[in-house]
């Protein structure tokens, strides 16, 4: 019998699950190492050649230059563990956040500071809510990429 | 005898001690949330605990995914502020209290709950930023504190019911204590954020009062909340709320006593990507 996951049909979601750990492990405590000063200043002097220490698939170090938490995620991240990558770059826990949604900096702070996001439509996968797949990218920056 | 006065619930978003380290407390933005905490660092001057058993969770902080443990009870002499990539806060030391931390171990284990007995271990802003909004920046943190750590990092974490049994079993040790101390235990985390995925920045305000009714009122139907319902409804780092389930389930009222009073409620939003949600219930 399989195990029961109810969660795998919420909009805009993964949920770091033993399946999605096993998969990120390496790409996590890669994360992980960056806790200390010294190993962030390496990885800012010569990123690729940091992240070739590990051993990650070609693609976990590809969506890591690329700073694309999202694909991070997909490949079995896990935003505590990501959030490490963006301290060594100076960013808030906000602007990570942010960054997944399409929306610039400015466009996510004031959703945040309008009372947030809605769950109406965004509960379950098929409604049409702006978490929704066929609504992405939501905001400004995501639209300035596609072009 | 020790003894369970009083418990606090409140969130513990990362933004917040920044703000309180780089001074930010009255800025327009942050203003309106530390007023809601202004009673209770008064409360906490009038109530001085003894000790505080505090409920939070590590965020891949001090552990890693080398060792994940459900739950994991400090039993340390002290507990240093963790640098979590942007170097630690400046905040006091935590003394632990060893001989409590130790003897609740003992007696919750014999009552079915596998606690992981941690000795050495960095607190992160998980446990360092409710003391902050509860005690201020002071020299010193009033009291010693039991650090009490639930992954809810990697899914599955554990359910809202066996929580608030567990806040039931850690009562029943605190009151085998022979010292008489007067014990405070607090649940953090939460409320309604996500923090991940196109669906980022959810917050729910009905979810999040209705959730504080019943955590006062029927606590048992809030242990029964499946974690699902955290998921779709509070967010998907919504589900940190269960902690809250552990302080409540020591309260007298679940374990036949009165029910409690109700000191203080305050709701926010928004800090950074969370909604934040605050509590102070008194054993009568």
């Amino acid at each position: 019998m399989s195990l029961d996951k109810p969660y795998l049909d919420v909009p805009g979601t993964t949920i770091f699950d033993a399946e999605q750990s096993r998969k990120g492990y390496h790409l996590n405590q890669f994360c992980m190492s960056l806790m200390k000063a010294a190993n962030r200043e390496r990885f800012k002097a010569g990123e690729r050649a940091y992240l070739d220490e590990w051993p990650m698939t070609e693609e976990q170090k590809k969506a890591v230059l690329a700073r694309d938490l999202n694909w991070c995620i997909s490949l079995g991240g896990n935003i505590y563990f990501l959030a490490k990558i963006g301290a060594t770059d100076g960013k808030s826990f906000q602007q990570m956040a942010g960054s997944m949604t399409g929306m610039t900096e400015e466009e996510y702070r004031n959703m945040m500071i309008g009372g947030g996001r809605s769950a109406n439509g965004n509960r379950v996968v098929g409604e049409d809510g702006d978490a929704q797949a066929h609504r992405q990218p939501q905001g400004k920056a995501g639209q300035k990429e596609k072009v | 005898m020790a003894k369970i006065t009083a418990s606090v619930y409140t969130s513990h978003v990362p933004a917040i001690g920044a703000a309180l380290d780089l001074g930010k407390t009255t800025e327009p933005y942050w203003q309106p949330l530390f007023k809601g905490y202004d009673y209770s660092k008064q409360w906490m001057k009038d109530n001085k605990p003894d000790v505080i058993f505090l409920v939070y969770n590590d965020h891949a902080t001090a552990f890693s995914l080398e060792m994940i443990p459900t739950f994991a009870i400090g039993c340390a002499d002290s507990f240093t502020p963790a640098d979590e990539g942007y170097g630690a806060r400046p905040v006091p030391v935590v003394q632990g209290h060893p001989e409590l931390a130790s003897h609740i171990a003992q007696s919750v284990i014999q009552d079915d709950f596998d606690l992981t007995i941690v000795n050495r271990m960095d607190v992160d802003h998980g446990l360092t930023v409710p003391l902050s909004l509860m005690c201020g920046q002071p020299k010193a943190w009033p009291c010693p504190v039991i650090p009490f750590a639930v992954n809810v990092v990697q899914y599955p974490v554990p359910s809202g019911q066996r929580c608030f049994n567990l806040g039931k079993a850690i009562r029943k040790a605190v009151e085998s204590y022979d010292e008489p101390l007067n014990v405070h235990i607090w649940g953090t985390g939460g409320m309604s954020h996500q923090l991940q995925g196109p669906r980022a920045g959810l917050i729910n305000k009905d979810f999040d009062n209705a959730f504080l009714d019943k955590l006062i009122s029927d606590p048992a139907a809030a242990a029964a909340i499946p974690h699902i319902d955290y998921v779709r409804e509070a967010g998907s780092e919504g589900i940190e709320l269960v902690m809250w389930l552990i302080a409540r389930g020591a309260m007298a009222d679940v374990n036949g006593g009165a029910r409690p009073k109700v000191a203080h409620r305050f709701y926010h939003v928004p800090a950074s990507n969370t909604a934040v949600g605050h509590l102070i219930l008194e054993n009568n």
